[in-house]
Order: C-alpha cells, then sequence, then structure tokens
C-alpha cells in the first residue's frame, strides 16, 4: 500500500510558475480528486507525479520512496516514469493503434503473459475483445482497456486524467462507479484529475481544489460541499442561495430573516457587525405558501421551475430582487409554477463569507 | 505526381439519392477520353497476335529492362526511406537552428525536374548509368517519404509514448514501439509514390542512359521499326504503375485506423540535441540540402557564368517560354473542363457508377508520360492524322495525364461548399445550371483555378509527351533543354533549365502543402 506525499511543490519559473509550493497527502489505497478548471495547474500536478515532467523545486513521495526532489535544500533526485511503478489513463484512453486490444494490455507485461491479459480484460468487461483493434471500440470501451493497461504490472499509483470527460453523460456515470468500485475493490492508490465537480464529489475520497495552481481547500467531498473554503469555491461545488446579511450573536440577520450561522463557526465571530453573505445550499431552503397578506419575511415568486423528476429546483425573486435556488421533492408534488406567491425558509445552518 | 486526394475525409456535403442524367453524361465522357490512350494501347496490343505480344514478353531485352526498372525501383525506394524517415524525424522531434529553413529545404527537391537534375550534375561530373541515375532520383524524390513522416511524426499524440514510459519503456523503446509505428503508413505511402515516379521518370534515365522502362520504349518508338514491341513494353510498364497505385490507395485508406480519438491538441516535445549529436544533425541536412539543391542550382550558375560558345539568345529562350505557356495552357483549359463534371460528381454522390467514373478518370495517375505519348502517336496517326503532333492531340494527352490534379482541387472545393445553398437557389426559381452556376461554381472557383494552375505549371516542365507530340518546329522549354543536352551544348542549355526550376517551384511548393496539410489533418477528422 502506497500513499503520495507532496511537499512544497513548484512547476515552472517566476511569473511563469504553474503550481506553487503545494503541499498534497493522497492517502494510501484511496481514491483522491484533484478538481481545478482548466489551467488551475492539475494537469501538471498529474504529469509530475508521473514523471514525465521534473518540478522545479518540492519533493514528491511514493509511500516512503522520493520519486522526485529538487531546489534548495530538497534532495535532488528523478525517478524517471518507467520505474516508478505508476499507471495512467489518459484523456481519452490513448491506446496504441497498432495493437490489437490484448496487446495493449500485455504491452507492460512480461511476454507469455496471456492468462493475466484474459484476466484483466474479464476485470473490466472486455472479454470478448482480446483480438479487436482500438478504432473498432467506442469510447467507453477504450478507457476500459485503457484502464486495464494501466492496472496490468500492478503500479503502486494510478493516474487518471480526465478519462470520462469524452463520453456522453449516461455512459460517464455508469463508467464512472464501475471504475471506482473496481479500483476500490483491488485497494490501489488513485489520482484523478477533472474539471467536473459532481465527478469528484461522487466518487472520491479525497478532493483537493486546485485553482491557479496552489491549492484552496482539501478534505472529504461532504467537508468540501457544506464548508468551502470561500465563496468561489461554493460556487463552484454546487448551486447557492446568497444573501447579504449582517450578523449579530451568532444570527445573521438577511432578507430570508434571521439563519444560524453554527456556533463552532469561528468566523461568525470575526464578522460579528459586520456586511456579509450568508451562503445556503438549495435544500437548506424549504418553500412554503404564503400567509395573509403577503408581506411577511421571506416572501417570494417564483421565476422558473425546473422538474428533474428525483426533486426539483424552483428560482424565486424576493421582494428585495435577490434571486435564489430552492430544492423541493419531486415525484407527485407538482413544483409551484412562475408567477406564484411563496415563502422561503432557511432549515440549514448557514456559511457566511466577506462581502 | 501528388497523391491524388479522393479518399481525403469529406465533410458532410454529400447529397442523397441519384445524380442528375446530364451531369453523369458529362462525367462518363471524361472517364472515357481518360481512358482513351490506354484502350488504344490495348486495342493495338490485341491487333498484333497472341503470339507476337508473347514473343516480345519472352523476349531477353524485355526481361532485362524489367529487371533494370525494378531494381532501379528498389534502389531508389530503399535509399528515400533510409534517408527520410530519420531526416522526417529530425524535421518533427528535434529543436534545430533555422527549423524552418531545412523544412523549406526538405521540399523544395520537388521542383527540381529530374532531367533538370539530371542535366545540372551532367553539367560538372561526367556521370551516366545505373547508380547515377539512382543517386538523381533518389534526390528529387525522397521529399515524398520525408514529408509525409515529419506531419506524422508531428501530429501523432503524444500521450502514447507517455504511456508507455509508465509501462517500463525507456525513452528510446518508447518512441520506437508507440510513434514510430503510426509513421509507418506516411511512410510506405510515400515509398510507393517515389516508387510509382521512378517507374513513370523519363528524363534522368535517359540523360544518364539507362535502358529502363521509359527509355526503351521511346528508343524503340523513335527507331519506329517495332511498334508492337513498344506498346507492349508500355502495357508492361502500365500494369506496374497499376499496382503501385492500387496498394497506394490502400494504404492510404486504410490509415484512419491508425488513429483512435481525437487525441490531445497538445504537440510532442521536442529533443533538445546536444554537442555532436546537433553537430551531426545539422550536418546531415546540409549536407542533403546541398546535394540535392546546392549541387543543380550551383552547376547551373557556374554555367551560365561561363557563358558558352553559342551566346544566349534572348529570343529563342522567350518564345519556348511562350511556347510552354501556350501548349500548357491549352491543357489546363481541356482539363479543367473534363474535371469539373466529374468533380462536382464525386463531391456529392456516392453512387456505384459515380465511383466507377471517378476512379476510371484517374487513370492518368498511373500513366507514365512515354506511355501517353506513345498511344496518342499511334491513335493519331491510325484514326486521324491530321491530330498527328498537333496542339490539339498534345493539349489532350496533358489533361488526361493530369485530369486527376484538376478533379482533386476543385473537388476538395466543391465538397467545401454546402450543397443547401444550391438547392436553396433552385427553391428561390433558378433551373439546375443557373442554380450550380450561382451557388457551388461561385464559391469554387479558387479551388477551380488552383487545379488549372497545378496543370499548367506541370505540363510546362512535361518531357516526354512534348517530345513525341508537339508540332515540328515548336520548341518549348523543356524540348530546347533536352535537344541541348543531346549535343552536349551545356552552357546554353543552363537558362532554360533554370527557367524550369523556377517554374516547378511553384506547383511543388503547392504540393509540398497538400502532403504537408493532408497528413496533419488526419488528427482533426479521424
Amino acid at each position: 500500500m502506497t500513499g503520495v506525499v507532496v511537499h512544497g511543490l513548484t512547476a515552472g519559473y517566476g511569473s511563469e510558475a504553474v503550481l506553487h509550493d503545494l503541499d498534497l497527502t493522497v492517502p494510501s489505497g484511496a481514491i483522491s480528486a484533484v478538481l481545478g478548471r482548466s489551467g488551475s495547474g492539475k494537469t501538471t500536478l498529474l504529469r509530475i507525479l508521473a514523471g514525465f515532467v521534473k518540478p522545479a523545486a518540492g519533493t514528491v513521495q511514493f509511500g516512503d520512496r522520493l520519486v522526485a526532489g529538487a531546489g534548495a535544500g530538497f534532495p535532488h533526485c528523478f525517478v524517471p516514469p518507467e520505474k516508478r511503478r505508476v499507471g495512467i489513463v489518459p484523456q481519452e484512453g490513448a491506446l496504441f493503434p497498432h495493437l490489437s486490444v490484448s496487446e495493449n494490455v500485455g504491452f507492460g507485461l512480461p511476454r507469455h503473459s496471456e492468462s493475466r491479459i484474459g484476466e484483466l480484460l474479464e476485470m473490466v468487461g472486455m472479454g470478448s475483445y482480446a483480438r479487436a483493434r482500438p478504432h473498432e471500440l467506442s469510447g467507453g470501451q477504450q478507457q476500459r482497456v485503457a484502464l486495464a493497461r494501466a492496472l496490468a504490472p500492478r503500479p503502486d499509483v494510478v493516474l487518471l486524467d480526465e478519462p470520462f470527460s469524452s463520453l456522453d453523460l449516461a455512459l460517464r456515470a455508469r463508467l464512472r462507479s464501475e471504475v471506482c468500485g473496481l479500483l476500490r475493490s483491488l485497494g490501489t492508490t488513485a489520482v484523478l484529475v477533472t474539471h467536473d465537480q459532481e465527478e469528484a464529489l461522487s466518487i472520491a475520497d479525497l478532493v483537493a481544489v486546485l485553482r491557479d495552481g496552489r491549492i484552496v481547500q482539501a478534505g472529504t467531498p461532504a467537508a468540501l460541499y457544506t464548508e468551502p473554503a470561500d465563496l468561489e469555491l461554493a460556487r463552484f461545488l454546487g448551486e447557492v442561495a446568497e444573501l447579504p446579511a449582517v450578523v449579530r450573536g451568532g444570527l445573521a440577520t438577511c432578507s430570508l430573516g434571521d439563519v444560524v450561522v453554527g456556533s463552532g463557526e469561528p468566523r461568525g465571530l470575526a464578522f460579528e457587525g459586520g456586511d456579509v453573505v450568508v451562503v445556503l445550499r438549495p435544500e437548506q431552503l424549504e418553500l412554503s405558501r404564503p400567509a395573509g397578506d403577503g408581506r411577511q419575511v421571506g416572501a417570494g415568486v417564483v421565476t422558473q421551475t425546473a422538474y428533474y423528476g428525483h426533486d426539483a429546483v424552483v428560482q424565486v425573486e424576493l421582494a428585495d430582487g435577490t434571486r435564489i435556488p430552492v430544492r423541493t421533492p419531486g415525484g407527485v408534488t407538482s413544483p409551484p409554477r412562475p408567477g406564484e406567491a411563496v415563502v422561503v425558509r432557511a432549515t440549514g445552518v448557514g456559511r457566511l463569507y466577506p462581502r | 505526381m501528388i497523391p491524388s486526394p479522393d479518399v481525403l475525409p469529406l465533410p458532410a456535403s454529400r447529397l442523397v439519392g441519384r445524380p442528375p442524367r446530364a451531369l453523369l453524361l458529362a462525367g462518363a465522357g471524361t472517364a472515357i477520353a481518360a481512358f482513351i490512350p490506354l484502350l488504344y494501347l490495348l486495342v493495338r496490343a490485341s491487333g498484333a497476335g497472341v503470339q507476337r505480344v508473347v514473343d516480345v514478353l519472352a523476349n531477353r531485352r524485355t526481361l532485362e529492362t524489367v529487371g533494370t526498372s525494378v531494381a532501379l525501383v528498389i534502389v531508389v525506394v530503399g535509399a528515400c526511406l533510409i534517408i527520410g524517415v530519420p531526416t522526417g524525424w529530425l524535421l518533427a522531434r528535434a529543436h534545430l537552428p533555422f527549423r524552418a529553413l531545412w523544412v523549406v529545404g526538405a521540399a523544395l527537391p520537388l521542383a527540381v525536374p529530374s532531367y533538370v537534375a539530371a542535366y545540372a550534375w551532367l553539367a560538372q561530373f561526367p556521370i551516366s548509368g545505373f547508380w547515377a541515375a539512382a543517386l538523381i532520383l533518389t534526390l528529387v524524390s525522397f521529399p515524398y517519404v520525408a514529408l509525409p513522416v515529419t506531419a506524422a511524426l508531428r501530429s501523432s499524440d503524444p500521450a502514447l509514448e507517455e504511456v508507455a514510459r509508465t509501462l517500463g519503456r525507456g525513452p528510446l523503446r518508447s518512441f520506437t514501439e508507440t510513434t514510430l509505428p503510426q509513421a509507418w503508413p506516411a511512410a510506405a505511402a510515400g515509398a510507393l509514390l517515389v516508387a510509382l515516379y521512378v517507374l513513370s521518370d523519363f528524363g534522368a534515365v535517359a540523360l544518364l542512359r539507362v535502358d529502363a522502362f521509359t527509355r526503351v520504349i521511346y528508343t524503340s518508338y523513335r527507331a519506329s521499326f517495332d511498334r508492337v514491341g513498344a506498346t507492349v513494353l508500355a502495357l508492361v510498364l502500365v500494369s506496374l504503375a497499376l499496382l503501385l497505385v492500387v496498394a497506394e490507395r490502400r494504404i492510404r485508406g486504410r490509415r484512419h485506423r491508425w488513429r483512435v480519438g481525437a487525441g490531445t491538441q497538445r504537440r510532442a516535445v521536442a529533443v533538445n540535441l546536444r554537442g555532436l549529436s546537433m553537430a551531426l544533425a545539422v550536418a546531415w541536412l546540409a549536407l542533403l540540402t546541398g546535394l540535392a539543391l546546392g549541387v543543380p542550382l550551383v552547376s547551373l550558375l557556374l554555367r551560365m557564368l561561363q557563358g558558352s560558345r553559342t551566346p544566349l539568345d534572348v529570343g529563342e529562350l522567350a518564345s519556348a517560354a511562350v511556347n510552354s505557356f501556350g501548349v500548357a495552357a491549352a491543357g489546363a483549359v481541356l482539363a479543367v473542363a473534363l474535371a469539373l463534371p466529374v468533380a462536382n460528381l464525386s463531391a456529392r454522390y456516392r453512387t456505384p457508377m459515380v465511383r466507377a467514373i471517378e476512379t476510371v478518370s484517374y487513370t492518368g495517375h498511373a500513366l507514365p508520360g512515354v506511355v501517353v505519348g506513345l498511344s496518342m502517336v499511334f491513335l493519331t496517326l491510325a484514326v486521324l492524322p491530321i491530330a498527328y503532333q498537333s496542339v490539339a492531340a498534345l493539349a489532350f494527352a496533358y489533361a488526361v495525364l493530369f485530369l486527376p490534379k484538376a478533379i482533386g482541387s476543385i473537388r476538395s472545393a466543391t465538397a467545401a461548399v454546402p450543397p443547401v445553398l444550391e438547392l436553396t437557389a433552385r427553391t428561390l426559381g433558378r433551373g439546375p445550371l443557373r442554380a450550380w452556376a450561382a451557388t457551388t461554381l461561385r464559391y469554387t472557383l479558387p479551388g477551380i483555378a488552383t487545379g488549372g494552375l497545378l496543370v499548367l505549371l506541370t505540363a510546362m516542365k512535361e518531357l516526354p509527351v512534348t517530345l513525341m507530340l508537339r508540332p515540328t518546329g515548336l520548341d518549348t522549354l523543356a524540348t530546347e533543354l533536352w535537344s541541348r543536352t543531346d549535343v552536349a551544348a551545356y552552357g546554353s542549355a543552363a537558362p532554360y533549365a533554370f527557367a524550369l526550376i523556377v517554374l516547378a517551384a511553384v506547383p511543388a511548393w503547392l504540393v509540398g502543402r497538400m502532403v504537408t496539410n493532408e497528413f496533419e489533418s488526419e488528427g482533426v477528422h479521424p
């Protein structure tokens, strides 16, 4: 079992730097996701882990094995990719087009490994395609073969570079869960690079968010979703209702009235008396029918309704003009229609960010 | 001889259903015209009787000719691969000083007609025979391998080599086991084009006195005592050329399999050569460019500066240039007229009939000039003596020979125009021909012009057909050069050679771009 420890990692030089003094610990046997927009440096990080790029400074360790170290104060070391015991599943698979499926899987194995190849192909559900050529396979099948090829030499770490992004939605979700199930059952340490927040949250044990070459936050998917480090990250990880507020005594007063911001929230104190934004997820809000004259706290009008079956997201324009999304139960309950008057109430604990 | 672009991936420009009858008839007319020279040779051969044909085939001289030509093809193709593949790698993957210059240097030898190169070497060195011809032909045709290999290596997905690294291969083996196989189809297709070029070449083997097919056919036609012999030899030559064309098509048709998915848009990381290896790389490219371009150009310049006993007759040069232009222009106009229906059919429809018309129209691609010349001489003498050695016969031969260039260029242009424009014009009250003229024709004019220009410039430097079919007394640049070298008046031939190189540089540049673009576009259209 091998974890990955990255310390003080810098890539590129001066103003051209792509990664800045980055620390990251990937637990052994877990699936970790590096989440970031394009240009955030996530691909560079993956390429450094694979050994395709030499870091300008910092160290990379696989378990207790140093595979890269550079810069002042660091041991000088660079293990080339072929000696790292690392497997990679590139974007769109990058199968060798001149080799058959089984030759692709056997590329990293000693000669006469037919039984191992067969076992790997069975494992990824491609047992009957051993003789096929890559161009005869669909995108999803190519990715399965690419995974089998990467796993064949039993690498310590498997790197996945946006492996599902070229697939259509339905296939993406299915292959994603299959691949994760497989990696978990093998207990392989895996690092997945993605720009898709839903993908990162749904499959990873640990998510590290990368922005401008720095890690903004790393933690479990739930921790990231419920306690994002800043407003930008909160927006990136899912839909948000943002409400201008003033904090008094652990309560944020906004157009929904007083919202609890959590006693364990140290920032609540820091923002005491200041102008802030209180952020709630759509599922932390609840709709009800207006009573009386409709001038109560949280009153608003529905502007748009998106019905998804299992639930629905209703956009509400509050009296002060703020628009917020509210998630309501789906199923047989019809969501309110545009134009309908509603009242929004906060049911969860809000997060505070400076305005 | 450019690779026929008919297997290029085309945008969704097809129409469903049958093509209009008039267009189909026009296309069939073109196909018949393109097939006439070959057909007539077949008629002549069958008229001679089986026994005569067998006699010629079993003749020792025939077998020697086949042996010489095949040996020449093998040697030149081998040399082009040995030179072209490493050169392609250097141009694609190494950090080189003045890289753009070396790329141009590797493309420009295509601009030197083989007989001009042979003349330029002859003017300085007393060379002749098989190995001299092999050297000259290698120097003018290695770009057919080097350019596609460069393009293939530049566009191959660098992720392949990276994956191979993670699977335990070092840098060198990662390259040889993953990227190099991607470049093989390009190299193989290029090698077959070289083979076709060598087989069809007349100028170099004639000047260097190698008894390859083309020279033997020409001399036995000139001696005019053995017309059956020339005909049979020509048919054997065409069969070999057809084999090469079919093989080349198959490789190119299969090439799409060699790329999976769109891949990433990343370029491979260039290799930093240091010290000795960099010196060797630059020395290699300098030597190659020096031999392929430097020697001919310097030789011509020296000859021009030295002057000759007979001073240059500017009037003669000008009139040769005008004549070259005139007959080539007639050929180009005819080629474009013949190409238009075929190009429109094949860009829009894919019925078996259209495929057949297109394939037959490409016959010229597999016909060496000597063969077309021979057939047209026989045909005009037998059927229409008034057309013998007329501009019309010459223009027709040019048109047949270079029709593939015109079709290719017009077809790509037509395929890029969405047919819905023409259909919309129809709904707005235009008849079929007026709708076509108002929409598709308008937008394809640049492609038509390019096709015509390509035929014009190629025809202007054509040698064997011009020698055999020109009206008596009509001298072109190519025939002037030929007759002057025939009497070893090397000095007075230099200005003609120079003019021909300048003319040829234009289509060579276009061809270089086409070869490069075609292979690079593989990545865009999987």
